[in-house]
């Protein structure tokens, strides 16, 4: 175990690495990309734009540049270059508002995902499993932004069941929290409910002609029993394997489409204006986020499987 | 004495398939006594799988259709509704599979799934079932049964698998006991020592054991009775000696002639039966065997009855429309029996 948390954790720094590397090189490479005067303002003079240039190194070499970046990041100073605003101290006070959104959603598609799944594949070939499947293509096939948008424009803008967009901090009032959130919440987890729902039917409709699972039903196991404790458990594996790494870049902020149109002050708003912007300090970091979330989730879902299945043996 | 556990009548099983009904089973009937070893005999697709498997219930395809009557104890077991079968699976009726290694859940400890089974039927604290899943390992000749009990099955070896499984069949004490094969992935001391106690066990709990194989050679250390299938059909039934030495089918006889023999003289190549199993979903008319049997007559496009045609054994039923002094010649070369092909040799 100590063994497989050190060789993940120097992985994890060398993609770290790699991932930052990269998202910089790329501003590097943008050919109208030009920081200094994007901080000196529209209308200022050559000489201002020189000026802001030589300040914040924009004149040196890239590797110089890079190097001051990552120290200013870790050392919790980095400085976007549009609003002056510590690019640290805004992931802090934004994380919140992500996790909110991100940790409900997530377990809302996942729990309902199973039920659906465990549905279909019980009443497989059957009317309720076909419904569910035209139901999941269509969660699978329609874009977060025109739901979302539908949502929105439906239930809040005509009929105003809902609120019309903004957030309110659980800590405030839990109950408007939960209110705010219902849409999005339900707009993230549709496209994932669909998906995961397929792959696990299809999980399950193999794993039910396995051997081992005749040999349950042979012992005179309750049918319920046989399929919670033998069928489910060994079909939900690749699922919580797919389930923690989605989980990951959600928190990370891949959540940029939904919080816009819901106007959520997380991450993935603010991930979302600093691309519009070509802001590189927010993008460098959420990206070195993401990253960070990618590998810290996929280490436990190697645990978790180690858990699950005996067979499986952890290794860097 | 001798009291009745198992009374199968007519038992049919079939297959709705897109190429058609595959009458898998057709009109399989037998009984099974206390303390008794039945062995049924047949290569693949002969229908002794399905046979009992649909004794355990477990064929339950939606494409499967099942008649007939299968009796144990009084109690039916076809069409039974799923919950009274719950109750008898596992307690009553149990069955060790062949390949334990796909047969037991990799992700359970070899005692949890033990047991489980105790837990389904009694209700008995964890420790106590667990005492119980050890003492079984201990009997099926397991070392170490209080560490081994904690492992999960891929740390056991391939004969250890089979006597948990085994174990695992054995532990509510059932009074019909179902070996599907088990030892076809093992190899031949491990196989014998599992015969063995199978065997012992059967007589010291003297419940009936039900022995599926195509190996003749395991049927002649433990079987008390044997049962030939064909095509879904038995063909030959009677005690093992009768069987072995005085056997009234052709296929039986093919059967007999193609077992490797170390006590013959003369090496020689392992006969075949010439052709392929039957197509069940289009089977020859009348004798399922008459395709492949040198002996055929036009009579045989009838479909011989399964009755006792040997005056002496009348317990002794075959389907051979021959009669009994024209097989006794006709099985026999040079004192060994075989489906031996008279046109050719003539």
């Amino acid at each position: 175990m100590a063994r497989f948390v050190v060789r993940r954790t120097l992985s994890a720094i060398a993609l770290l690495f790699a991932t930052s590397v990269v998202v910089f090189g790329i501003f590097e490479v943008i050919p109208s990309y030009n920081p200094a005067r994007a901080i000196a303002g529209r209308n200022a003079s050559e000489a201002t734009v020189q000026q802001v240039s030589r300040k914040f190194g924009f004149d040196k070499p890239f590797y110089d540049q890079y190097a001051n970046t990552m120290k200013l990041i870790f050392t919790g100073q980095i400085i976007d270059y549009q609003d002056d605003l510590n690019v640290v101290q805004q992931f802090a006070q934004k994380f919140p508002v992500t996790l909110s959104l991100v940790i409900p959603a997530g377990l809302l598609w996942f729990i309902t995902a199973t039920i659906l799944g465990s549905l279909s594949a019980l009443r497989a070939g059957r009317l309720a499993d076909r419904a569910l499947m035209v139901v999941a293509i269509l969660g699978v096939s329609i874009p977060v932004f025109l739901l979302a948008a539908v949502l929105l424009y439906l239930l809040a803008f005509k009929w105003t069941i809902f609120p019309n967009t903004g957030y309110t901090s659980f800590a405030a009032n839990p109950l408007q929290w939960a209110y705010h959130l219902v849409l999005p919440w339900f707009s993230i987890a549709v496209l994932s409910v669909g998906f995961y729902s397929r792959v696990l039917r299809s999980n399950l409709l193999d794993t039910v002609n396995e051997d081992f699972v005749r040999t349950a039903r042979a012992k005179g196991l309750r049918q319920r029993h046989v399929f919670m404790r033998h069928v489910l458990r060994n079909s939900l594996m690749p699922v919580v394997t797919m389930f923690g790494l989605d989980f990951a870049t959600l928190l990370g902020g891949a959540t940029l489409v939904t919080e816009t149109i819901f106007n959520l002050p997380g991450i993935g708003q603010y991930e979302a204006e600093a691309i519009g912007n070509l802001d590189v300090p927010p993008i460098l970091v959420g990206s070195i986020f993401t990253a960070f979330f990618v590998v810290l989730f996929s280490g436990f879902v190697d645990v978790l499987h180690a858990a699950l299945d005996p067979r499986v043996r952890l290794s860097g | 004495m001798a009291e009745r556990l198992l009374e199968v009548d007519g038992l049919q099983v079939s297959f709705l398939t897109e190429d058609g009904i595959v009458k898998a089973v057709d009109g399989v009937s037998f009984t099974l006594d206390r303390g008794e070893v039945l062995a049924i005999v047949g290569e693949s697709g002969s229908g002794k799988s399905v046979t009992v498997m649909t004794l355990m219930g477990l064929t339950r395809s939606p494409n499967a259709r099942i008649s007939g009557s299968a009796k144990l104890g009084g109690r039916e077991l076809v069409n039974a509704p799923e919950r009274e079968l719950e109750r008898v699976r596992g307690a009553e009726i149990a069955i060790a599979f062949q390949d334990p290694i796909s047969s037991l859940s990799p992700v359970r400890r070899v005692g949890d799934q033990i047991v489980e089974q105790i837990r389904a039927h009694e209700k008995v604290p964890k420790q106590q079932a667990l005492d119980r899943a050890v003492e079984l390992m201990e009997r099926v000749g397991i070392p170490n049964a209080r560490q081994r009990a904690q492992a999960f099955p891929h740390e056991f070896s391939g004969g250890m698998r089979q006597r948990a499984m085994i174990a695992m069949a054995l532990s509510l004490s059932p009074s019909v006991l179902i070996a599907d094969e088990p030892t076809t992935a093992l190899d031949v001391t491990i196989q014998a020592q599992i015969l063995r106690e199978v065997k012992q066990l059967s007589e010291k709990s003297e419940s009936g054991v039900i022995f599926v194989t195509h190996d003749l050679g395991v049927v002649a250390d433990i079987a008390d009775r044997v049962l030939v299938m064909y095509g879904g059909r038995v063909v030959e039934s009677g005690t093992l000696d009768e069987i072995f030495y005085d056997p009234q089918h052709p296929y039986t006889w093919g059967l007999l002639g193609s077992v490797a023999r170390m006590d013959r003289d003369r090496p020689r190549r392992l006969p075949a039966i010439p052709g392929l199993p039957p197509s069940l979903v289009n089977p020859p008319q009348g004798c399922h065997f008459r395709p492949r049997c040198p002996h055929a007559f036009d009579k045989c496009v009838e479909v011989p009855p399964l009755e006792a045609r040997v005056a002496e054994a009348p317990a002794h039923l075959d389907r051979c429309w021959l009669e009994v002094s024209e097989k006794r010649e006709l099985r026999s070369v040079g004192g060994h029996i075989g489906l031996f092909d008279r046109t050719v040799a003539a």
